[in-house]
């Protein structure tokens, strides 16, 4: 089953480099993969975004502009990013048939149906298992959001709590990161020392799963303590603090570019909010104002640094939003026709998947729903998302066996 | 027998009743009466401006804007009217045209929304407003602009030359409303209009703005109608509100609201010469028209209309009123008083 994954023996890259030359590290660094999620908590409206219907019942005010790929338009919301079309696909075949947001989310995230009998991993939390290097120091799969922070276990399902999504809250670092001031280091490796010796006791006569995972969080917290400048959005340069913005999310997709350099396999931005039920035109105005900078801007970071060949990028939502345009000029949730943002990895450039009829109501061309895309995503990985996880005491296929991979997405 | 006239009607706004609708295909977002009456005008969730003949049936229509049309404003005593767009366009069109024609001018006026149109008391000014932030003036006769108004920090929602002449009052989505002297361009004073502003934290946005912006014909009072105490920006559930300023002093004198905390938003704010303002709102429960007198909070008569209302004109009869509704229909209400049965 260790074909299921790559990058098994890559050493964290920027660890390596004090050691090999800056080539061979510029190699390994396009060899590890990465995934970058954006999550638009509440549901962006594809027709404020990927898939414009203007001049029709259903379309809204705003236009539709031309992107850096010929014949391909979007939502004149994204003029900075349309200028990076060329980098992107666009799936706007999305039919995912749910439109809760607690079930889209888990749909969306883990490419399987949420159902109470059986919960299945997050994508960052199946990447931290079978992508991240197994010597990393740092945590395989990062959220960072606005609000509080934390461990959300529920991330990693039945792979256990070390693959589980540590939250970044607001983009400060994780809680309790740095040494006391008036814990000096000598003191900290003495009472690291005893704690190990207690460990290797205990754990000699009562091993378990438990006191596994345990042990493998501290010593992932050990490490993080070391490297807790990682999580410092203000060592980054100030010029590209202003291009990025000063506002969250500005900051969010700097430090989420700073935690892929520094070979972070996973990290999920979420933004928030997109649940429009009213005024849908006004808030799509300020969200994807706010959110067009910062993604165009790391987007092209990617690609300029030689990385986006090896990140995966996915935009998406736990659903789209209604054609009709509701009463209170709002868009409720609608997850017949909607669309998916993707790049990196290896995948196509500049493609469009799938179609919607001329209101964009339903899809008419290349329907695909999450467990379609979750297959995609880990393909682009190298990850063959039909076989089963290792290490697990029964089989379970990675990806939903009813779904397949976009095949037209995969170079 | 003597040479005087009757004595026109007084309007009874509480025996208001519905007279005629007019239907278009698309919801309506916006209305205008000219001034003699004839015509109304109308923007809807389309790309036209459509005319209306009140007294009959006939309708034209009038292509070139490229969005949504919300804001309207006819020359007081002039030929043209113009209209503004959400693709920032605005337009001016002879009213009285025997056909629809092309407009006497287009002009991209402002980056992103054009929210608002207003014109100058004498008509050789239209002033527009927009999510650039900024407020343009505009030579009425031939869409030459004429001066920028910069200051505001957000979204501008809407614009009104005071009757007197010479000043100008705009307000932003966070309630600031900036008083301007015209034959300066500077920003003389800023009112508060932030009770009809809300930053929902929970949906990390901002929710307000006027949506309705008028002042008294004495220019005594400025009105600005909106949204307070938003308790859910995302689902619309905030209060429809009108924030009433002593111009003189620049206090907020008044927050008109309805008796039962209507869940929605004021879009339109009226003065009516008798000296009552009527509001029409829209909301979660569908579409309200009110009165209110001055000095009084709550309205004198509540009146439910049969679907979400945007937009209202009063009739220069001051015996009618127009209504433009989400489901697409302007509807003529007559406020006179019933006759004798």
């Amino acid at each position: 089953m260790m074909g299921a994954t790559v990058g098994g023996g890559l050493a964290h890259v920027s660890g390596l480099s004090n050691l090999i030359q800056p080539a061979v590290a510029e190699e390994l660094a396009a060899r590890q993969k990465r995934v970058l999620i954006f999550f638009l908590a509440g549901g962006v409206s594809q027709l404020e975004s990927w898939d414009p219907k203007p001049n029709t019942d259903t379309g809204g005010p705003f236009r539709a502009i031309p992107t850096s790929v010929p014949g391909i338009h979007i939502s004149e919301l994204l003029p900075l990013t349309a200028q990076q079309m060329h980098r992107l696909n666009l799936v706007r075949g999305v039919n995912t048939a749910e439109d809760d947001h607690g079930k889209g989310a888990v749909f969306m995230e883990t490419g399987r149906r949420d159902s109470p009998a059986q919960r299945y991993p997050a994508l960052g939390s199946v990447v931290s298992r079978l992508v991240a290097p197994p010597t990393m120091a740092l945590p395989g799969y990062v959220h960072i959001q606005p609000g509080g922070g934390g461990v959300n276990k529920a991330d990693a399902a039945f792979l256990g709590p070390k693959f589980a999504s540590i939250t970044i809250g607001n983009g400060q670092p994780p809680a309790y990161l740095l040494r006391p001031g008036d814990l000096t280091p000598a003191a900290d490796q003495q009472r690291n020392d005893v704690r190990l010796k207690a460990n290797q006791r205990f754990t000699a006569r009562r091993r378990t799963a438990e006191t596994e995972a345990y042990s493998a969080s501290y010593e992932q917290a050990r490490q993080l303590v070391e490297r807790a400048d990682v999580f410092d959005v203000t060592k980054e340069p100030p010029q590209d603090q202003e291009r990025y913005g000063s506002h969250d999310f500005g900051r969010h997709c700097l430090l989420a570019r700073r935690l892929l350099e520094q070979g972070l396999t996973c990290v999920k931005v979420t933004h928030t909010n997109y649940d429009s039920h009213s005024e849908n035109f006004d808030f799509h105005i300020e969200q994807l104002g706010e959110f067009d900078r910062p993604f165009a801007t790391l987007i092209d970071d990617l690609a300029q640094r030689g990385m986006l060949d090896s990140t995966l990028v996915v935009v998406m939502s736990e659903f789209g939003r209604t054609p009709n345009i509701n009463h209170l000029f709002g868009r409720d949730h609608w997850s017949k026709a909607w669309s998916v943002a993707l790049a990196g990895c290896g995948m196509q450039k500049g493609a469009v998947i799938g179609k919607t009829n001329d209101n964009g109501t339903a899809v008419v061309d290349r329907e695909v729903d999450a467990r379609n895309l979750f297959h995609t995503y880990l393909r682009a990985l190298g990850v063959d998302s039909t076989a089963n996880y290792p290490g697990l005491n029964r089989p379970i296929p990675i990806g939903d066996p009813a779904g397949d991979a976009i095949q037209e997405l995969l170079a | 027998m003597t040479d005087e006239q009757p004595a026109p009607p007084v309007p009874d706004p509480a025996q208001v009743r519905q007279i005629k609708e007019f239907k278009h295909n698309r919801p309506l977002f916006a209305c205008r009466i000219d001034r003699t009456g004839r015509f109304a005008f109308t923007g809807a969730q389309d790309n036209l401006v459509v005319r209306w003949e009140l007294d009959g049936d006939k309708k034209l229509e009038f292509a070139g804007q490229e969005s949504w049309v919300r804001g309207m404003a006819f020359q007081p005593a002039g030929d043209l009217l113009a209209s503004g767009d959400y693709a920032g366009r605005l337009c001016a069109w002879r009213w009285a045209a025997d056909a629809a024609a092309p407009p006497v001018y287009s002009v991209a006026a402002h980056q992103g929304w054009l929210r608002a149109v207003a014109a100058s008391p004498d008509g050789a000014t239209f002033a527009t407003c927009g999510n650039d932030r900024f407020v343009r003036l505009w030579n009425a006769a031939d869409g030459k602009l004429l001066r920028e108004l910069a200051g505001h920090e957000s979204h501008v929602y809407n614009v009104a030359f005071h009757p007197g002449g010479g000043q100008l009052a705009s307000c932003d989505l966070k309630g600031v409303v900036k008083h301007w002297d015209l034959s300066s361009g500077a920003a003389v004073r800023q009112l508060d209009g932030s009770v009809l502003w809300k930053y929902d934290a929970g949906f990390h946005a901002d929710i307000g703005g006027a949506r309705g912006m008028a002042f008294s014909g004495d220019g005594a009072w400025l009105a600005c109608a909106g949204v307070t105490e938003v308790t859910n920006a995302f689902a619309g559930v905030g209060n429809a509100a009108v924030a009433l300023f002593d111009w003189v002093t620049g206090e907020r004198k008044q927050v008109l609201r309805p008796k039962d905390n209507f869940q929605g938003v004021a879009w339109s704010v009226a003065f009516h010469p008798a000296g009552f303002i009527a509001v029409v709102a829209g909301g979660q429960h569908g579409g309200a028209l009110w009165f209110f007198r001055l000095d009084q909070p709550n309205p004198f008569f509540a009146f439910k209309l049969p679907a979400d209302a945007r937009d209202l004109a009063l009739h220069p009869d001051g015996l009618r009123l127009a209504i433009a509704h989400s489901d697409g229909a302007l509807r003529l209400y007559d406020i006179s008083p019933k006759p004798a049965a």
